[in-house]
């Protein structure tokens, strides 16, 4: 379209536009998304790929070619050696754009991915120091190459590769240190990665560093520390906007690949030449991989399978960045750069169009290991953790300094030192990555929870239904859970015919408590939804005493003295309980003992439902409240941290032991309220709400009388009745 | 072989241990000389104490330990040491199941085995909600509540259970575990 309208080359894509303002986007979303642990895992593999692979690249097509030309097989163009070895250094870098674009679909596994992608970012520091080096020789023609010339060369190398990578994780580091601080303006926060990180890859290029690794260590840095820190909200628009800008940017680097071919003035054609560029560059990229491969192999603990291999080879793929580089090169020391031009074009074509087409089908029919979708369970969460564990040990045990030791090390020196400073205090409790997946997983369900319900009409039903599973064993192991003593005083049939005698309710109480245990976690769209729940199903939800309405009492003395108090008269009355009365009875009178002299009268009403309805609701569900429920509770309380089995056992020291705990967890608003004061509450709430009850439903079990008998505390609030 | 039988002498039931374990002579020495190491007291055995503290700051270290060894014993000689370790040699990927051969002590259903019993202490065959619930405070305490804990242990129970029986048995455990890489992530690399 272009030619045919312009019948000139209008668009081209210079080198300033590709390597200032469309490849920045790009590396910069590879390094914040860069799966960190694996990466670092296989850095060994990654580097030595990069750096060796690539200058045996590099070394092997420029003396190729040469040899090639020597041997006449190119007719007659004018290329030295030296430029043969500088476009070598071009052609030989793999490259990330490429790479991305075409293993994105095929989802290979993710060592495989890793280590492909991982080296089409690294090879850029040797690329940029080839690429100058072989440039500085080339102007300075043939002769002035000395032993100097070289090893300033190859020091170069080095501080270009680890000038790049410090000074990209200084800025990394920096970033992270300034989204700790945004707490209150939280709308600039997603700004600050763009910002900085251009501005990582700008300074770089600015000091003659190697830009690309800067910019992707400044992702790699900083991705953890503002994922925690950042708010929700600014972690997904740092994400999307990331995504477009790298996606828009592709496109339009290949868009402009594609036009910039139809340059007629440009155009050099040299079959020699281009026929035998593509044919190394495919032969040598198979045979360095095979051979690093397996040099790596040997101390790999898994090593790399054949097929792994040949796809490493077959993904070798060169893109923009070499062309980029062809077009910077100097004409006038350069006769041939239009040629050079030419063959950069025409195998960053072959590779990605023909190379990138076929990888999928190849993928599937080498049946190469294909990325495992990632579920996230507890289970696998959880024992990843014991089996990091478990390596840190026998390593140490075998007495040998591997991998995990350092790993450990680490870790600790991270959460130690890194973490109190780039942290923001309240991410920094959240830490723990079974617990975030647990998070996760409440959210998930909180949100299917949402959708069925609203399919089927209303979220009653769904609870009503899901609420029946597996109660029975639930009950049967909490029930023992919660007081081993009373069942092994009591006869065994008696202890049996009390779990098989359950209400259905009673076990729903159970499993509601857990699963509310389990919800609590999340934000308030479940708090909603348990309202709307609560509010609609009465019987459902009897003991419902509710842990996630309590979180707000910040009255530590009073909660400590009720609990000291609870505590008191609820060892007595266990103690009494205790002595073989049928266990309804014996539970019930239990209950009555507890006088709840001081509820707090200010009960904090939770935020988000502060309406008489809930309270009402709130009433029915502890009313009916069954024998079973008070005693759990009870034993509960003693034991914020121990098994609730060693009650008796606790009581003295539990006010001594509890406070410290309740006073540290309970400092700042936490979602998830301790247990703790839950138990507190809660008898105070079968009384209060005891005396509704009879008002709503009269025709309860006789039991739910005993209840009511004992005087209201006092103070209770008289809205409330 | 001859260099390698004499130079096992000092290892008791050396060429044994090589066959077993498949460790190669070389770091079957080396290991000896570990255990010689730990063994202070120079008694043939070692005790829970010796391995303990190598193991200080480890949350799951009084397991581990443990898991070397058997119910009831105290002491754990060099062979027992060799076997615990050897399940953490990197699986070999062309072992076949005959039923000629037992089964390595590396082959992933050992490994899965031996961190099966990391949970299940009182090897009732089951991981029951208590012992799960021990695993997760030993690793997680500081950190989340005793109820957060208590629904993680839930939660993970519901997950992976599937005869409702409330406690993990082995298959289970298994089965919730069969997406992951285990050679990754129960392998060491043994130096020489």
């Amino acid at each position: 379209m272009i030619w045919g309208a312009d019948k000139v080359q209008t668009f081209k894509l210079t080198p300033t536009t590709f390597f200032f303002y469309l490849l920045p986007q790009i590396i910069l979303d590879t390094g914040y998304s860069m799966p960190n642990k694996l990466f670092f895992t296989n850095l060994g593999a990654i580097l030595i790929h990069a750096i060796i692979g690539t200058c045996w690249n590099a070394a092997t097509l420029g003396l190729s070619l040469w040899g090639c030309h020597q041997g006449g097989a190119m007719g007659n163009i004018e290329i030295g050696l030296l430029q043969y070895l500088l476009y070598g250094s071009l052609m030989a870098a793999v490259d990330p754009v490429a790479v991305i674009a075409v293993f994105e679909q095929v989802h290979v596994n993710e060592v495989l991915f890793i280590l492909v992608f991982g080296e089409s970012l690294l090879n850029d520091g040797v690329t940029v120091v080839l690429f100058n080096v072989f440039d500085a020789f080339v102007s300075l023609g043939g002769g002035a190459i000395d032993a100097k010339e070289i090893v300033k060369g190859i020091v170069s190398f080095f501080v270009v590769a680890f000038g790049g990578s410090l000074l990209g994780t200084v800025f990394g580091l920096l970033i992270s240190l300034l989204s700790r601080c945004t707490k209150n303006i939280q709308i600039i926060e997603p700004g600050f990665i763009f910002v900085l990180g251009y501005l990582a890859y700008l300074t770089a290029e600015m000091l003659s560093l190697s830009s690309i690794l800067s910019i992707v260590f400044c992702g790699v840095c900083c991705q953890k520390y503002m994922n925690s820190n950042m708010d929700e909200n600014s972690i997904q628009t740092v994400r999307y906007a990331m995504k477009v800008f790298a996606n828009g940017s592709e496109t339009i680097i290949f868009v402009f690949l594609g036009i910039s071919a139809i340059d007629k003035t440009i155009w050099v054609w040299n079959t020699g030449f281009i026929l035998l560029t593509l044919f190394f560059i495919l032969i040598y990229r198979f045979i360095g991989v095979f051979i690093l491969t397996w040099f790596l192999n040997r101390s790999r603990l898994v090593p790399i399978s054949f097929v792994e291999q040949i796809i490493m080879g077959y993904g070798g793929l060169r893109g923009a960045v070499a062309y980029g580089l062809a077009v910077n090169l100097n004409e006038t020391k350069i006769k041939e750069k239009n040629l050079m031009v030419c063959t950069t074009l025409i195998v960053v074509y072959f590779t990605v169009i023909l190379q990138g087409v076929t990888m999928k089908p190849l993928v599937q029919w080498l049946n190469v290991k294909r990325a495992a979708i990632v579920d996230l369970t507890l289970v696998e969460k959880v024992q990843n953790k014991v089996f990091e564990h478990m390596l840190v040990a026998i390593e140490d045990i075998s007495g040998q300094i591997g991998d995990n030791y350092w790993r450990n090390k680490w870790r600790n020196f991270e959460e130690k030192w890194m973490s109190r400073l780039l942290l923001k205090p309240s991410a920094r409790k959240k830490q723990d990555h079974v617990f975030n997946v647990f998070h996760q997983l409440n959210l998930q369900d909180a949100m299917e929870y949402v959708k069925e319900g609203e399919h089927r009409g209303s979220l009653e039903f769904i609870r009503n239904e899901s609420a029946f599973v597996d109660f029975k064993k639930k009950f049967g192991e909490d029930y023992e859970e919660a007081m081993p003593d009373i069942m092994a005083v009591m006869a065994d049939d008696q202890g049996s015919a009390m779990r098989r005698d359950p209400v259905p309710s009673v076990s729903l109480e159970m499993h509601e408590q857990n699963m509310r245990g389990l919800r609590e976690a999340e934000g308030i769209n479940s708090h909603y939804l348990l309202d709307q729940h609560l509010y609609k199903s009465r019987k459902q939800h009897r003991y419902r005493f509710s842990r996630s309405h309590l979180d707000i009492n910040q009255d530590e003395n009073e909660v400590q003295e009720i609990f000291q108090r609870t505590m008191r008269s609820r060892l007595e009355s266990f103690k009494s309980g205790k002595m073989g009365v049928a266990p309804p009875k014996t539970i019930t009178k239990h209950t009555k003992r507890e006088p709840q002299p001081k509820m707090p009268n200010g009960r904090n009403k939770p935020y988000h439902s502060g309406d008489e309805d809930f309270e009402f609701s709130e009433g029915d569900s502890a009313s009916g409240y069954d024998t079973s429920f008070p005693m759990r509770v009870g034993y509960r309380a003693g034991a914020g941290i121990e098994n609730p089995a060693f009650m008796p056992d606790l009581d003295p020291s539990s006010p001594l032991h509890i406070p410290p705990w309740l006073a540290d967890a309970g400092l700042e608003v936490n979602p998830v309220a301790p247990s703790e004061r839950a138990q507190v509450r809660t008898p105070g709430h079968l009384h209060r709400l005891a005396s509704l009850r009879t008002s709503a439903q009269p025709g309860d079990t006789v039991r739910d009388r005993n209840l009511l008998t004992p005087p209201p505390p006092p103070h209770r609030d008289d809205d409330h009745l | 072989m001859g260099s390698s039988r004499s130079s096992l002498r000092g290892v008791p039931d050396g060429q044994q241990l090589l066959q077993e374990t498949g460790f190669s002579a070389a770091l079957l020495l080396r290991l000896h000389q570990r255990f010689q190491f730990l063994d202070k007291d120079s008694r043939g055995h070692l005790r829970s104490e010796d391995l303990e503290a190598e193991l200080s700051e480890n949350p799951i270290g009084d397991r581990i330990v443990g898991a070397f060894f058997q119910p009831g014993q105290e002491t754990v000689d060099f062979p027992s040491f060799v076997r615990v370790l050897a399940h953490f040699r990197p699986t070999e990927k062309n072992w076949t199941r005959d039923g000629v051969q037992p089964e390595p002590a590396n082959s992933r259903n050992r490994k899965l085995k031996f961190a099966f019993q990391l949970y299940d202490q009182d090897r009732d065959g089951k991981i029951s909600r208590t012992e799960l619930l021990q695993v997760l405070r030993e690793m997680l305490g500081l950190q989340v509540t005793e109820e957060q804990l208590q629904s993680i242990a839930e939660r993970a129970i519901q997950e992976a259970d599937l005869d409702r029986d409330d406690a993990i048995c082995f298959d289970e455990f298994r089965k919730s575990l069969e997406k992951v890489d285990i050679d990754h992530k129960m392998s060491v690399r043994f130096l020489e």
